[in-house]
């Protein structure tokens, strides 16, 4: 114990610490090797990050009640802890799979970025004050503006990082103001006394909607949800491979954890009005990200539409705004999170040995490398909503919540839309599976990095599919956190 | 604790599967003997469960539960009961059969037998399963590999259209129904998925009547009822041989039996209140199918649309919703799947051969392969309800049940007796006798031994049944006895 800094303050924020340790070292390794071991530095970021997963499971764990700590800076319960264990892993994952690429694998600050913005998204999803939650925003993402145009020759991918820095920029201004007008109206920036004053009836509550609303710019920003996507589709397509797979799923997942919090823990007052707004939102981008997806040619694009869609279904269970609904939208991010890596990770591995993101290029992969069609398939699937994979579960479970909450017109909206979504993951398959190509007989081999990782998402895809009351029983935890 | 049989049946199919990943692809015997010796395992089972199965007792039997996900109230709950018996054995002759009709494949065949037996593990769990989401937890497990297996080894004309389009129309209704499906878990207010618990939730009459529709025909859609039976002929003419005994032979029941499990047992009153008017639609599949399947030119057509045909015989006993019509239905289901397999199987080798299916082009198989034109015939027989066959046993109760509930409508679709004789006979004729056109004199081979134990099996189980009704008619009553009692004993 230092002055008055207890070690349950140090424990709270362990990962954090442990995260800003680690992209230390890796920025020591990165001067001390040499050009030839510096790959090395792939392996030492997703060690370190299954070392550090390890030990805030062993170490870390919150208790029941959500705690507020660091002058009510942080807030330390089981919906932050499910989170960061989620952006870590996801970031682990992120790492093996950068490694192997040229120009991205070799980069100390490739890693050190990563972590940086890791450690951003640790801080969003356990943020209790206005000022954390903007700082912690803007942590996770000028690392990721970086991230996204990293290769700096690739015309494509400084586009993608220069958009997402200007749509970013912009979003995160307009929560800002949002973020301030809440300020000069409550006098405080920390969350328990908003929920107080605004509980008091102290000021209007057309006021707080309209601030609410522009915060909400911001975070249909962060989860890419429509009318905010605008940047998806370029950046994910211009991006390396890798760094579009960790803003697809650890990215967006932190954006759901504000949106939570703020939106349930902050402003129960409000709940009412969001219903309709958030589903409306769930509406249009289920729809829209759907239907856009129909036509894409790129598998990059596909998948941005495709990652634009879940956001609609995970809004479901937001809007359904109950305990099983946020615990659905909990348990869907996890599927989703372990799901779309591993499809980021197969087209990483794929254009590696190929070079191309085309859907019609990846004709004939079955007969190529069955493993990795294999592989295809289960994420793909599990993507639609298939059983006994991840995907049907989650699916089943926001449903579920919005009828429960009487709101079955938007879980019929949701099915009908799964039923899009089939339909293109399908076509995808049957590139894969039934079109014959030149390259048939030349193989797509898996280096050990891409070994490792898919198959840790691949068999947790299936293990989520079919024994999930240990990640259910997670999920309501970190519910119950909010309530 | 009793010996957990019908988990071993379910999981049998997909545990194959898993070890067949295991066989480098190009050794391709290594692969069919496993695949045949998995599914000679789980025929044996299914038919041990089947023979074992206490008629005089009824009920669910073979029960297992354990708990799956507790807090929701989801169990890994199966169970056979007297309906669901004879569909557990029809699925592993089916599968037997299937794995013996494809020796022949050799494209990618551990893929090919991969996703069948995974197809396989969906059907079983159907049929066997007590909990409302493990149902559709299976049903869709049965779907999806649908897809893969038309539009890669299907017919290379259609396979791409068809597949898509059995798979959508397939989706669209399980998801429908499976919205369904989590209003009756929350209006129960049981908070449990188990199926004989929900039984007795006693749904307002509103709530049945209003749900009753979606629930019913999202899984009637695989049951191929008008008029969504679209994807049906066209996905059966696509798929390859296997894949069309599978689908018309045992998925099709799969629609039909969650049907009655879901729609029918869960929610008596919506069904006393809208299968006066779904029985018309049945009607319009009984005899309009007949009628299209006459019509047809492409012996695989024809099959195809005898199938849409038969299976409205099943729906119309089960909208009877008298004893005779659920207790012909249940037979109905058995022995269509049997028939229809057998029916797929004798197209998928007359075509290997002739590489044509259209009718007038083919003539005189008999003389090259007599053991498939007999049992063709037999089949055909069992098509058109001879006495002695199984589609006598089936569809003189249907027709009995019909006759008590609305005589016209009995008339009515007994004219579809005559339209199938005339189809089948018509058939017959012209494949399997007449002259052989001078193209394919001398280079007709009979089949191969493999493919003859497959159809001696079918055609003795659809002898058996019909010789000696006593072998499934007091089982599947008991499962009746189950079914009536929750209609109140109608």
């Amino acid at each position: 114990m230092i002055g008055n800094v207890t070690t349950e303050m140090i424990l709270a924020i362990l990962p954090e610490i442990s995260l800003l340790i680690l992209a230390g070292i890796v920025l020591l390794m990165d001067v001390l090797w040499d050009e030839e071991r510096r790959r090395g530095l792939g392996w030492l970021t997703a060690a370190g990050l299954g070392a550090i997963l390890v030990i805030s499971l062993a170490a870390a764990q919150p208790g029941a009640e959500s705690v507020r700590m660091w002058g009510g800076m942080i807030r330390h319960d089981w919906l932050s802890f499910v989170f960061k264990m989620l952006f870590i892993f996801g970031a682990g994952v992120t790492a093996l799979f950068a490694m192997e690429m040229r120009e991205l694998g070799r980069r100390g600050e490739f890693y050190l970025l990563l972590l940086v913005s890791t450690i951003g998204m640790s801080l969003m999803a356990s943020a209790g004050d206005l000022i954390m939650l903007y700082l912690s925003i803007e942590t996770t993402s000028i690392p990721l503006y970086i991230l996204a145009g990293f290769f700096k020759r690739d015309n494509k991918s400084t586009e993608a990082g220069f958009k997402y820095l200007l749509f970013g920029a912009l979003t995160s201004t307009v929560m800002l103001y949002g973020f301030s007008l809440l300020y000069g109206f409550a006098g405080t920036t920390d969350f328990t006394q908003l929920t107080q004053i605004v509980l008091d009836g102290e000021l209007p509550l057309s006021l707080v909607l309209g601030a609410l609303l522009l915060v909400l710019v911001g975070f249909g920003f962060k989860v890419s949800v429509v009318p905010f996507h605008f940047w998806a589709p370029d950046v994910y397509e211009g991006a390396p491979t890798p760094v579009a797979g960790f803003l697809s799923t650890a990215s967006k997942a932190a954006g759901f954890a504000v949106l939570m919090r703020v939106l349930i823990e902050a402003f129960p007052v409000a709940v009412p009005y969001w219903t309709a707004i958030l589903a409306a939102l769930s509406t249009a981008s289920m729809t829209l990200g759907n239907a856009l997806a129909l036509a894409q040619h790129n598998i990059k694009r596909l998948l941005a539409y495709s990652s634009i869609a879940h956001a609609g279904y995970a809004l479901i269970g937001v809007a359904a705004v109950s305990a099983l609904g946020i615990t659905s939208v909990v348990f869907y991010l996890l599927v989703y999170v372990i799901t779309n890596l591993a499809a980021f990770g197969i087209v990483s591995a794929f254009s590696r040995v190929s070079g191309s993101d085309e859907i019609a290029d990846y004709a004939g992969l079955s007969r190529r490398s069955p493993g990795l069609a294999l592989m295809m398939l289960i994420a793909f699937l599990s993507l639609a909503g298939m059983p006994p994979l991840g995907g049907f579960v989650a699916k089943v479970f926001v449903f579920a919540a919005a009828v429960q909450q009487e709101l079955v017109w938007l879980a019929m909206v949701g099915v009908l839309n799964s039923i899009v979504g089939l339909y293109y993951y399908l076509i995808v398959l049957k590139v894969v599976y039934l079109y014959r190509s030149e390259d048939e007989d030349k193989p797509v081999p898996l280096t050990r990095p891409y070994a490792l990782a898919l198959v840790i998402l691949i068999a947790g895809v299936i293990l989520i599919g079919t024994i999930f009351a240990p990640w259910f029983s997670w999920s309501e935890v970190a519910s119950a956190a909010l309530f | 604790m009793q010996f957990p049989i019908l988990s071993i049946i379910v999981f049998t199919p997909i545990t194959a599967a898993v070890l067949l990943q295991l066989i480098p692809s190009e050794r391709m015997t290594e692969i069919r003997v496993t695949a045949l010796a998995a599914a000679f395992f789980a025929m044996f089972l299914s038919a041990w469960v089947y023979f074992s199965y206490d008629a005089g007792a009824g009920g669910y039997q073979f029960v297992e539960k354990y708990d799956w996900l507790p807090v929701l109230g989801i169990s890994y709950h199966v169970g056979v009961d007297g309906i669901s018996a004879p569909l557990v054995l029809l699925t592993g002759v089916v599968m037997f059969t299937g794995v013996l009709i494809s020796w022949g494949i050799d494209d990618r065949p551990r893929e090919f037998f991969t996703f069948l037996f995974i197809l396989a593990t969906g059907v079983f769990g159907v049929f066997v399963a007590l909990d409302l989401f493990g149902l559709f937890f299976f049903y869709e497990i049965a779907v999806f590999p649908m897809y893969l297996l038309i539009a890669i080894w299907g017919w290379k004309v259609t396979r791409e259209y068809a597949a898509m389009k059995l798979t959508l129309y397939l989706f669209i209704g399980s998801v429908i129904a499976l919205v369904g499906g989590l209003a009756m878990y929350f209006a129960s207010g049981l908070n449990t998925f188990d199926m004989l618990a929900l039984e007795n939730a006693n749904f307002s009459r509103e709530f049945q009547i209003f749900w009753f529709p979606f629930v019913f025909f999202g899984f009637a859609v695989l049951g191929g009822i008008f008029p969504f039976h679209n994807w049906s002929p066209d996905g059966h003419v696509a798929a390859p041989t296997a894949v069309s005994m599978f689908h018309a032979g045992v998925l099709m029941k799969l629609g039909a039996f969650a049907a009655l499990r879901v729609g029918i047992m869960l929610l008596p009153e919506g069904a006393q209140f809208h299968l006066p008017w779904i029985i018309l639609l049945a009607l319009v599949n009984v005899v309009y199918g007949a009628y299209i399947a006459m019509v047809q030119t492409d012996f695989k057509y024809v099959i195809g649309f005898s199938s849409v045909s038969h299976m409205g015989l099943v729906m119309i006993g089960f909208a009877t919703l008298t004893r005779e019509g659920f207790i012909g239905a249940g037979v109905q289901m058995f022995s269509h799947g049997i028939m229809t397999a057998l029916f797929f199987a004798v197209v998928g080798m007359v075509y290997d051969r002739a590489h044509t299916r259209e009718i007038p082009e083919l003539g005189g198989f008999a003389r090259a392969m007599p053991l498939v034109a007999v049992a063709f015939i037999i089949g055909g027989l069992v098509s058109m309800g001879m006495p002695g066959f199984s589609g006598f046993i089936a569809e003189f109760p249907i027709f009995m049940g019909l006759w008590n509930y609305r005589p016209w409508i009995a008339i009515v679709a007994a004219i579809s007796i005559v339209i199938t004789a005339s189809y089948i006979i018509r058939i017959i004729g012209s494949v399997f006798f007449g002259d052989m056109p001078e193209q394919f004199v001398g280079h007709i081979g009979d089949v191969t031994a493999l493919d003859k134990v497959a159809l001696v099996v079918l055609c003795v189980i659809m002898v058996s049944v019909g010789v000696y009704p006593s072998v499934m008619v007091p089982i599947v009553e008991s499962g009746v006895n189950g079914v009536l009692a929750l209609l109140g004993g109608v």
